[in-house]
């Protein structure tokens, strides 16, 4: 009797090891934007799991070259981060590359507290089997309020209407949104734009219809370009993260409005690179499960008004930690805001960018 | 006396011929001479030459295509790209048993980014086709043509299939091709089309702006050099601390510092509409152009000409500009003749490190230079960090370092190298 039992124990110790007491390495490299993003990150993520596992994490801030460096490391044979934090696009072709780490997300990521599974509750925001959605941002624009006159732009189109909103525009140096925008505004149905898009005729429609402000734009390459910008009223209006935004409109105080109208929603999230050894990878899934789960999703919103990729974060997201307004109303995906929307059509961009910028940097160098 | 007149090669103390001898203690000389350099010499190797070598081999390199569908490169040499139909049976066969090994290795995909900057639509073609032909079988799947063109009807476009074919081999041209504005036809090398022409405007924009800068740079440094060159020591200290402020203050800062001031609500234009010289809805456009560039860059690239041209007007003795005088030389002949001939090393060497520096510069650029300032190093960067096509970014540097070698040459020939002095 003794013995079975002892061998039983014996047993189950045995089995449970190697997922218990996995060894786990006590230090990682967490990779990000920098900024009040990274900020929002180390108060909702990084702080909370130090003190749950003692773990070290150092932060890195080159996610702007996540991919270029990450192929380096790869080919040098030494990747030195553990988690990286990217947008869906580039994590699309990080996967694609094999240097990014496949995630099943019913197995590795938490269940929501109802226990609806990850997979159902991202949902089709798990646009690639590397990527973990962490939050949903949008491109969209904001206006100086005093430089308007009594009719604020509440259209998309009024990008492009030099007379009634005349000034300088500060819109991002890459086709990409630009492109969609300038089709959307020349008559273009929201539907057919990238079947639009998708011809020679179509890619100069949208190139022609950008010519027309061509002379009153600032290209921005930076995100803190178009904040600066309006803040110096050198633009009467420009595109930019909505959270940029948010940080000049609440905390700035500056006297700039937002336009919604055609956002375009864009996700970011994290990958774990390929080939780290077993220990470290142990560590990058034990944090990516920790981090994501609906409460950290929606602790995350406390600091900066992106949307937490999980339905069920949703109805936790609160007021701003420090200003103590309430974040609902400033979140791209409140209903308000989300009136007319666009999704980044990956699946596009990943076959059309290369010859689209090419064409598109032809254009603005003419 | 006599031992002098004795025939036969002159031996050492020791017996050996002499000529032995001292190529022996000379090559020990040598061997230990390279030893003291052998550290520098061989960090030059690992950190410099070595990564130029790699980058210039990786924008010819090609072996990605024939490496992942080697059957299918060597069943598609007998098709006839110009017949206006798709492949055989055997062409897609083969595909299908190179895809099963590739998505096993998960190397499919990499490909189809590869070829996607040859032609639009190969990355989802093959992403879209790895799903599926993950679960074939080579065997009992057979034929695979119509499988394949089930997936997508690309598979049956017969330009996917001269892409492949075009690319195939392990080395190719087309990556020089691209940055010089061409690409590889159906019959051999032709122009792109205009709309997606960019390289060759931005090589020539790149040494144009370059040579402006550097003659902005000789115009202003000049004077400045020569007052700290014949101030009294003290004052020229002073002076010179000024001269290396910018140096201790960071290259963003600098030219963030510049947008500040050149910008439309900035500093001079506030000042210029103040003053009146200026409509207040005239203000100038001074920056996000080739003007902010070049204004930017001017400064910061100043020091670089002002320190050679110091050290080498400081060895100019001034008793001859004092001696031309007193045999009746005006002040300008006396300068022209006899200082300015005297100072031109040290333009020479401000000028090639002036304009070496700013060929290659990209973070200015990239901040002040709107869509009409940037130079080809923003392409490059723009390749290596966001397109991932390092293949073309290499070929454009190497294009550059050639140049820059180029012109290293004709300036040994016309000035002559010996003409440059640092001090």
């Amino acid at each position: 009797m003794k013995l079975t039992k002892l061998t039983a124990l014996a047993a189950s110790t045995a089995l449970c090891a190697p997922m218990a007491f996995a060894e786990m390495a006590d230090e990682m490299t967490i990779v990000s934007w920098g900024g009040a993003y990274s900020n929002s990150q180390l108060k909702a993520y990084h702080e909370p799991y130090s003190e749950k596992t003692g773990v070290k994490i150092i932060n890195d801030e080159s996610s702007a070259e996540a991919v270029a460096k990450l192929r380096a490391m790869n080919e040098a044979g030494n990747v030195t981060w553990d988690v990286v934090d990217v947008v869906a696009a580039d994590a699309m072709r990080l996967c694609d590359e094999g240097l990014a780490l496949e995630i099943d997300a019913d197995t590795q990521l938490a269940p929501a507290p109802d226990g609806t599974p990850a997979s159902e509750d991202f949902g089709e925001l798990l646009v690639s089997d590397c990527f973990i959605p962490q939050i949903v941002y949008s491109t969209t624009f904001g206006y100086r309020t005093d430089m308007v006159g009594d009719t604020p732009p509440d259209d998309i189109c009024d990008v492009f209407d030099l007379e009634t909103y005349p000034g300088k525009r500060a819109l991002e140096k890459r086709p990409i949104n630009n492109m969609e925008w300038a089709l959307l505004c020349d008559g273009v149905a929201k539907e057919d734009v990238y079947d639009v898009l998708e011809t020679e005729e179509g890619q100069e429609q949208a190139l022609a219809k950008l010519d027309t402000i061509k002379d009153s734009v600032i290209w921005w390459s930076a995100g803190a370009d178009t904040p600066q910008l309006l803040a110096d009223g050198e633009v009467v209006m420009g595109s930019t993260y909505n959270g940029r935004l948010f940080s000049v409109i609440e905390e700035q105080k500056q006297p700039v409005g937002m336009l919604w109208d055609a956002q375009v929603f864009d996700l970011d999230g994290w990958i774990i690179p390929a080939g780290l050894s077993p220990e470290r990878q142990a560590r990058a899934l034990d944090y990516i499960m920790f981090a994501t789960d609906t409460q950290r999703l929606a602790d995350q919103a406390k600091f900066i008004s992106y949307g937490p990729a999980r339905a069920s974060s949703a109805p936790l997201v609160g007021q701003h930690a420090e200003l103590g307004i309430d974040m609902a109303p400033h979140m791209p995906t409140d209903p308000n805001n989300a009136k007319n929307t666009f999704l980044y059509n990956y699946e596009f961009w990943a076959d059309y960018r290369d010859d689209i910028d090419a064409k598109f940097q032809a254009w603005l160098a003419k | 006396m006599s031992d002098t007149t004795q025939s036969g090669p002159v031996l050492a103390a020791d017996g050996t011929p002499l000529k032995r001898s001292l190529a022996r203690a000379l090559r020990m000389q040598k061997l230990r001479a390279l030893m003291l350099i052998a550290p520098l010499l061989l960090f030059i190797l690992l950190t410099f030459i070595l990564p130029i070598a790699d980058m210039l081999f990786r924008s010819v390199e090609n072996r990605i295509v024939s490496d992942t569908l080697p059957k299918t490169v060597v069943a598609l040499q007998e098709w006839d790209a110009n017949s206006g139909e798709a492949p055989g049976e055997d062409v897609y066969a083969a595909l299908a048993a190179d895809l099963i090994v590739a998505v096993e290795a998960k190397t499919h995909t990499r490909l189809g980014t590869r070829l996607n900057y040859e032609m639009t639509g190969i990355s989802s073609l093959f992403r879209k086709s790895g799903r599926k032909v993950k679960r074939w079988d080579l065997a009992e799947d057979a034929p695979f043509k119509e499988k394949f063109i089930d997936i997508d009807k690309d598979w049956a476009d017969p330009e996917v299939w001269r892409t492949i074919q075009t690319y195939s081999p392990k080395y190719t041209n087309g990556y020089f091709l691209n940055s010089i504005d061409m690409q590889k036809g159906a019959d051999g090398a032709e122009a792109r089309p205009e709309n997606q022409q960019i390289y060759i405007t931005l090589f020539q924009r790149t040494m144009f702006m370059s040579l402006v800068i550097t003659a902005s740079c000789i115009v202003l440094a000049y004077p400045i050099a020569w007052i700290l060159a014949n101030l009294p020591a003290r004052s020229a200290n002073l002076l010179m601390i000024l001269v290396l402020l910018p140096f201790w203050t960071s290259l963003l800062v600098r030219t963030s510092a510049w947008k500040v001031m050149l910008q439309q609500q900035g500093v001079i234009n506030d000042v210029l509409v103040w003053l009146g010289l200026v409509a207040d809805d005239a203000r100038l456009v001074m920056i996000n152009n080739q003007f902010g560039t070049i204004v930017a860059m001017t400064h910061i690239l100043l020091p670089f000409m002002i320190l050679p041209m110091y050290s080498v007007m400081q060895t100019i003795n001034p008793s001859y500009l004092r001696a031309a005088k007193s045999l009746g030389a005006t002040n300008w002949t006396a300068f022209w003749r006899v200082y300015f001939p005297q100072s031109v090393p040290g333009i020479g060497a401000g000028s090639i490190l002036v304009f070496i520096l700013a060929i290659g510069y990209y973070i200015t650029p990239e901040i002040v230079g709107g869509t009409k300032g940037v130079f080809i190093s923003n392409r490059i960067a723009y390749h290596i960090s966001s397109s991932l096509n390092w293949g073309l970014a290499a070929a454009l540097g190497a294009i550059l370092l050639v140049v820059v070698l180029l012109l290293y040459w004709a300036y040994d020939k016309i000035v002559g190298i010996d003409n440059v002095k640092l001090g």
